[in-house]
Order: structure tokens, then C-alpha cells, then sequence
């Protein structure tokens, strides 16, 4: 489904992506882990088509086309989602008519006809439950006033809304509560159908136990520098980030 | 008067009763502005004597003035003897079907989702008497008459209403107020007149679409509202579908008096033809809005989205005389590629316990710029006064500019007055982030735009507010690379 080699990425100059390597097959988790700084929300942008990234090398394929080709509206037409690490806020335009616009858009992507509101209220509805989202949240302004927290939960609803084939969580878990952090993963498990494929981006070898990862991978200074299964996670969590260091130095 | 004026007056007269008799036929003033012209206005109207005094004193007074030039607004000066002041409405259609329409706007109404009808009736294309709109507005008529409600043109109520217009006109707006309300009173074509009896309240919004005999009201307008004690009216001025013109120069005048209990709320959508992408013949609009809060407890409440003309000077204000009584201003005003937008209001607090609030929302794209300018004055009277005035900028691009001149005089210590302004840019992490969602980024911006206009569009009735938003999506066209 997902193909990276050798990625390059540089923002202002700076070199951020450094030749990375990825390969996600459909229904597949992979959680991707590193210390601060190290690139992993900049592949996430990357992957996004965020404009300030300058791909520098390296090609995407996603779905066997060539994502780096793509504007950013039609890689998530074609269905890849950013859950964002910051969630952006939009003053005076009510969550429903984002997402309504948002999944009208996508529609008319693929030449279905727009939803009308009747339908879209339902859908929502059933969405809203999976994240257990208070109806008032969708009457209120995108992210706006939004706690850390709510944030993060609208974020998946928003993805749960849009339905898509690649989604990347950009340490969504940060800022949850015990409660909101259970539910979140819920949310996530229960789009997990097979042929969904997630990529998985935190700090914390706990939301890898609700969101149970295929692979897990460490990103050090914009490379994937080890991978392995969720053991992988466990082991990070007990020892830190300064053996891989080393080994990364030693192997140098 | 004196005896040199009394003298030149007969001059002129005399002038006028052999020079200009003959011409009376035409259909149009020649070029230029003296007192003949004046005349020949007044006399092509068939109005009193005492209408035509008013213009000519008018008239003088405003050869005294100078031409104002404290708008932060630039462009060429305005020979005002090259300009026609009178041309009899056309009531021939222009065009024989809507396929003779120029492209471009044929477009703009499909997009703004304008009925076909609709569509011939602003063209001006020949309309099949069954289907135009005659009736409907017979029975609008008859319902408004059941309730004493008066709603015509200008004009007809110069003949039917003289006592009405006798009293109030130039009662809000003198002539004597600035350059253009001086043209205009000298040489205004036509516009609509508004009285709700006292106790009434409105039964629909009253729009000028409506108004009987609305054909071609002309470069000067002038429109009285009158709300007599405990009445309520919303009055609609304006059309959303693209205004051109080949009168470059607009000034009209809009003069709104609300007496005790009385509501009056004016929303607007102003979109003349802005020029091309370099600004070349645009509309100039130099208006003059202003409403008296005569009463106790009178409340005016001006709307407007503003997004056409080249150049655009208003500023609807409100005189707070009445005790407790509301000023209102809540306004949208987009500029794009070359325009040049000073708008803003006046609150001037009379009365005790005043109140008035400004939500101002200027958005700059292009080259444009987009000037807030508002007063807000308490004078030695007015105990306990209270305005909040919120004055927001977007700046779309780095092009264009958005400018705030808030002024504020406090006569009276015992007043509250709060400002809060802010300037912001669309933002690219706005943007992305509806990319990211499937959202294209002109229709983000769109979207962008909307939600932080909502509170203005929120004072709209519901269906010029859908309107104004299609309207304000035109505007923004292009406005991102
Ligand atoms: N827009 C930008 N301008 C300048 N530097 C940037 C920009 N975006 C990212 N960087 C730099 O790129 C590097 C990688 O940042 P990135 O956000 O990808 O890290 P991360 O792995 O997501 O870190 P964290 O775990 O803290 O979220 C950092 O040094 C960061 O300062
Ligand atoms: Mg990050």
C-alpha cells in the first residue's frame, strides 16, 4: 500500500529525513518511536504534503501511485489522513460543516453525489459514538476553545468520518487521560478492518497496548534505524533511546 | 438672501426658463453640473417648488466645499463637469434573451444560483409579461397598505407624502453634512421611501427588489426610513449579482430616523463592479449613511457586506438621542486586486445609558486595502454610555494592507468604552490542515473566511446571508495562488 525509499526531506535548509525506508502493507500497524526531534513528525508532513518540506529524494508509493506527485487535497482524497499532532483551530466554522465540506469533497473525488444532511447527521451520530464525542462538540468551532485532550478525540472522529485507507496519528496519545486515552484506541481498533493501515507515532509504550502494532519501528536523526515487533516497544520503554544511539555510532 | 444672489438667481432662472425648455424632451441632462442642471432634474420630476429650492441651496453650498481628502483611499480626480447628472430610465430591455449576456456574468449568477427569471430581470433582458413579477408585487403592495405601511420611490412619495418628506428630509443627513451628501441633495435621481405607522411591526423584510417602480434609480440615490413610535422594520438594500454601471460615481444618501420603541435594521450588500484585475472602471461609491435614535429606547442596526466597487467611502453611523437607545454596526468589507475600501461607522452617544456596539471585519486580498475608520463620541450628557467596538483584519496574500483609525472622544466619565482590534493572516496552517481533509485551498480560504465573518452574517435574514456567503466566495476568487 505504502512504499517509501531512501526519503530526503529538508525544511529551511535543514536536512531532516536523511534516506528513509518504509514499507506499510494493507491492515498493517506500524508504531514509530524516537526521541525528540528526530523526524517524525516531519515524515508525517512529508507523507502529508505540507509545503514548507522539501522532498529532496527518495519516492512514495501509495496505492501504486506516486504520492509526492499528489496536491495535498488529493493524497486525502485518495485517502490518506494526518490525525495532527497540533490540530489546527478555525475560528466561526462549526465542526459538522467542516467535515461536511471535508466528506463532500472527498465524494465528489469520487464522483459520488454529495450526502445530504439527513445521511450525514446519521453517519455522524454513529461516528460520534465510536469516540464517545459529546454532540456539542460538532456544533462548536472547529478545535476551537478545544482542551488538549478534545482535540486529539475530534481528531479521530474526524477520521472515523472520513474513512480512510491510510491513516497516520501524530502522537495522538499525548495530552489523554487514562479515560480518553482507552477510548481514543478503541476508536482506532475498531476502523481496524483488515485493510486499513495505520502508522502509529507516540512517545509511550502504553498506547501499544491498546493500539497492538504489527511492527515497531525507531526513527533516529531522520532514518529508521531499527525495527522490529512490539517486544521492540517494551524494550525502549525499559531502556531509553541511548543503545540505539550507540549502536547508530558504532555502525557509523 | 442677498441682493448679488437675489440677482443671480433671476439670471439664472431666466436661463433656464428659455435655454432649457426645448431639452425638457431629452431623456438625458447634458454634461456638467450648474444651477440648470438642478432645474432640469427638478422640472424632468415634476417636483414642487419648495424641492427645487432645497436642491439649489444644496447646490450652492456645495460649490463652497472642497472635494474630501482624509480617506485613505487614492484615485485620479474626479472632473464633476465630465459627468451626466440625469438620465431618464431606460425601459426598453437592452438585451432580446439572456444568450446576448457578457459570459463572465452570466457565470458569476449561475454560481450565486440566480433563478433564470431572476437573471433576465437584472439584465435588463425582456421579460414575458406572464411571468414577471407584477402581481407578486400587487399583493405585496395591498399587504403593506392594510398596515399603513408606506413603500414606494422617492419620487412618488414627493407627490403623495409631501408632509412626510417636507419634515424629514435632510433632517439626518443636511446638505450641509459633506461634499457628496451636498451633491447628492442638489442632484439626486430617485430612491425608495419607508414609513411604519406607529405600533407596527413589518411583516416581511422590505427590500428594494420589491419596490414598485424601482426601474434605474441612478447614480443618487436617497433613501428615507421613517419608524414611528413602536415599530419594527428590516429594511434590504442591494443586490448580491454583480452591479455594473457605466456611471463611475455613486454617492447616494440614506437617512433612517427611529423614534421611541422603534427598531429599524438596514442590511446592505454592496457589490458594483469593482474594476479589473488593475482596477480599471470601477464604480467610486461615496455614500453617506447615518440613522437618529430620536426616542427613548430606538435601536438602529446596520449590516453590511461590502465586497464591489473600486472605491468605497461610508460610513453609517447612528446619533443616539434617545435615552437607552442602540447603535448597531456590525460589517463585512472584502477588497480585492485594486480596490479600496474606508468604511467604518460613527456611534455618537446623546442620550443617558446609550448603547452601541461595532463588529467591523475587514479582509484584504490582492493589492488591495482595507480601512477601518470609526468614531465613537460620548458627549457631556450621555450618563453611562457603553460602547464595545471590535475591529478584526485578515490579510490574505502580502500584497495588500488592512488599516485601523479608531477614534474616540469620552465627554462624560461615567461611560465605558472598550476597543479590541486584531490583525491576522489566513494561515498556512489553516489551510493545510483542510487540504489535509479534502478540502481544496479555495475552498478552504472559503470556508476560512466564512467562520470568521460569521458573526456579522449571523445579523443577515437567513437568505441574503446564504446569499452574501456565495457572494463573498466570488469576491475571493483568486485571491490564493
Ligand atoms: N518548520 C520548521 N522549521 C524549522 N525547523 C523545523 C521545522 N519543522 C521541523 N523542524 C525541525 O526538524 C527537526 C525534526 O522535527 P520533527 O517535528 O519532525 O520531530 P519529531 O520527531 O516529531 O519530534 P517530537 O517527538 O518532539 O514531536 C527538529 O529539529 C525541528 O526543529
Ligand atoms: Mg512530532
Amino acid at each position: 500500500m505504502l512504499r517509501i525509499k531512501n526519503l530526503q526531506a529538508s525544511v529551511e535548509g535543514k536536512k531532516i529525513l536523511n534516506g528513509l525506508n518504509l514499507e506499510v502493507k494493507p491492515g498493517e500497524v506500524h508504531a514509530i518511536m524516537g526521541p525528540n526531534g528526530s523526524g517524525k513528525s516531519t515524515l508525517a508532513s512529508v507523507l502529508a504534503g505540507r509545503e514548507e518540506y522539501e522532498v529532496e529524494g527518495g519516492t512514495v508509493q501509495f496505492l501504486g501511485n506516486d504520492l509526492l506527485d499528489m496536491s495535498p487535497e488529493d493524497r486525502a482524497r485518495a485517502g490518506v489522513f494526518l490525525a495532527f499532532q497540533y490540530p489546527v483551530e478555525i475560528p466561526g466554522v462549526s465542526n459538522a460543516n467542516f467535515l461536511k465540506t471535508a466528506v463532500n469533497e472527498v465524494r465528489k473525488s469520487r464522483n459520488l453525489a454529495p450526502m445530504d444532511s439527513k445521511e450525514f447527521l446519521q453517519i455522524m451520530k454513529e461516528k460520534m459514538k465510536l469516540v464517545e464525542m459529546d454532540k456539542a462538540m460538532t456544533q462548536r468551532s472547529v478545535n476551537e476553545g478545544f482542551s488538549g485532550g478534545e482535540k486529539k478525540r475530534n481528531e479521530i472522529f474526524q477520521m472515523a468520518m472520513l474513512e480512510p485507507t491510510l491513516a497516520i496519528l501524530d502522537e495522538t496519545d499525548s495530552g489523554l487521560d487514562i479515560d480518553a486515552l482507552r477510548i481514543v484506541s478503541n476508536g482506532v481498533n475498531a476502523l481496524r478492518d483488515g485493510n486499513r493501515s495505520f502508522i502509529v507515532i507516540t512517545h509511550y509504550q502504553r498506547l501499544l497496548d491498546y493500539i497492538v502494532p504489527d511492527f515497531v519501528h525507531v526513527l533516529y536523526k531522520g532514518r529508521i534505524v531499527k525495527s522490529g515487533t512490539k517486544e521492540l516497544a517494551l524494550e525502549l520503554e525499559e531502556k531509553g533511546y541511548d543503545w540505539i544511539k550507540e549502536e547508530v555510532a558504532v555502525g557509523a | 438672501m442677498s441682493e448679488d444672489l437675489k440677482i443671480l438667481d433671476e439670471v439664472t432662472n431666466s436661463e433656464y426658463k428659455y435655454g432649457f425648455v426645448s431639452n425638457i424632451e431629452s431623456d438625458n441632462a447634458p454634461k456638467g453640473l450648474d444651477e440648470s442642471t438642478v432645474r432640469f432634474i427638478s422640472a424632468k420630476k415634476n417636483e414642487p417648488e419648495w424641492l427645487l429650492e432645497w436642491r439649489l441651496k444644496a447646490f450652492r453650498h456645495w460649490l463652497t466645499l472642497e472635494e474630501p481628502t482624509w480617506a485613505n483611499v487614492h484615485y485620479p480626480k474626479i472632473d464633476f463637469q465630465d459627468i451626466i447628472y440625469y438620465s431618464a430610465p431606460k425601459k426598453k430591455p437592452s438585451l432580446n434573451s439572456l444568450d446576448e449576456l457578457d459570459p463572465e456574468i452570466k457565470a458569476t449568477f449561475d454560481k450565486l444560483g440566480i433563478s433564470l427569471i431572476e437573471q433576465q430581470r437584472l439584465a435588463g433582458v425582456a421579460v414575458d409579461a406572464v411571468i414577471d413579477s407584477v402581481s407578486v408585487k400587487t399583493t405585496f403592495r395591498e399587504t403593506l397598505g392594510e398596515l399603513g405601511i408606506i413603500f414606494c420611490s422617492f419620487s412618488e412619495a414627493v407627490h403623495d407624502h409631501p408632509d412626510l418628506i417636507k419634515r424629514y428630509l435632510g433632517s439626518v443627513v443636511p446638505h450641509t453634512d459633506n461634499f457628496y451628501a451636498a451633491l447628492n441633495s442638489a442632484v439626486f435621481s430617485d430612491g425608495s421611501f419607508c414609513y411604519i405607522p406607529k405600533g407596527v411591526r413589518c411583516p416581511m423584510e422590505l427590500s428594494t427588489y420589491f419596490r414598485i417602480n424601482s426601474a434605474g434609480t441612478g447614480q443618487f440615490e436617497r433613501t428615507l426610513i421613517i419608524a414611528e413610535e413602536g415599530s419594527f422594520v428590516s429594511y434590504l438594500e442591494g443586490c448580491t449579482a454583480p452591479m455594473r454601471d457605466e456611471n463611475q460615481l455613486h454617492a447616494a444618501i440614506v437617512e433612517i430616523v427611529s423614534h421611541t420603541d422603534a427598531t429599524v435594521k438596514y442590511s446592505t450588500v454592496q457589490n458594483w463592479y469593482p474594476g479589473d484585475k488593475n482596477g480599471k472602471g470601477g464604480i467610486y461609491n461615496f455614500v453617506t449613511k447615518r440613522g437618529i435614535c430620536m426616542g427613548d429606547r430606538a435601536k438602529i442596526s446596520w449590516t453590511q457586506v461590502e465586497t464591489g466597487s473600486a472605491i468605497t467611502w461610508k460610513y453609517p453611523s447612528v446619533i443616539l438621542k434617545g435615552d437607552y437607545s442602540v447603535g448597531e454596526f456590525y460589517s463585512v468589507a472584502v477588497t480585492n486586486n485594486m480596490q479600496q475600501a474606508d468604511t467604518g461607522t460613527k456611534m455618537i452617544h446623546l442620550g443617558k445609558k446609550t448603547k452601541s456596539i461595532i463588529i467591523s471585519k475587514g479582509i484584504s486580498c490582492g493589492k488591495s486595502q482595507n480601512s477601518y475608520r470609526g468614531l465613537v463620541r460620548i458627549a457631556k450628557k450621555a450618563e453611562h454610555a457603553r460602547n464595545f467596538s471590535q475591529c478584526d483584519s485578515l490579510l490574505i496574500g502580502d500584497k495588500c494592507g488592512a488599516h485601523t483609525f479608531p477614534y474616540i472622544e469620552v465627554g462624560n466619565k461615567t461611560a465605558k468604552v472598550e476597543h479590541e482590534a486584531t490583525t491576522s493572516k489566513v494561515g498556512e496552517d489553516q489551510i493545510f490542515y483542510c487540504n489535509q481533509r479534502g478540502i481544496s485551498t479555495e475552498d478552504a480560504v472559503n470556508l476560512i473566511v466564512n467562520g470568521y465573518c460569521k458573526e456579522v452574517f449571523n445579523q443577515l435574514p437567513m437568505e441574503f446571508a446564504v446569499e452574501a456567503q456565495k457572494l463573498l466566495a466570488i469576491s475571493l476568487e483568486g485571491s490564493v495562488g
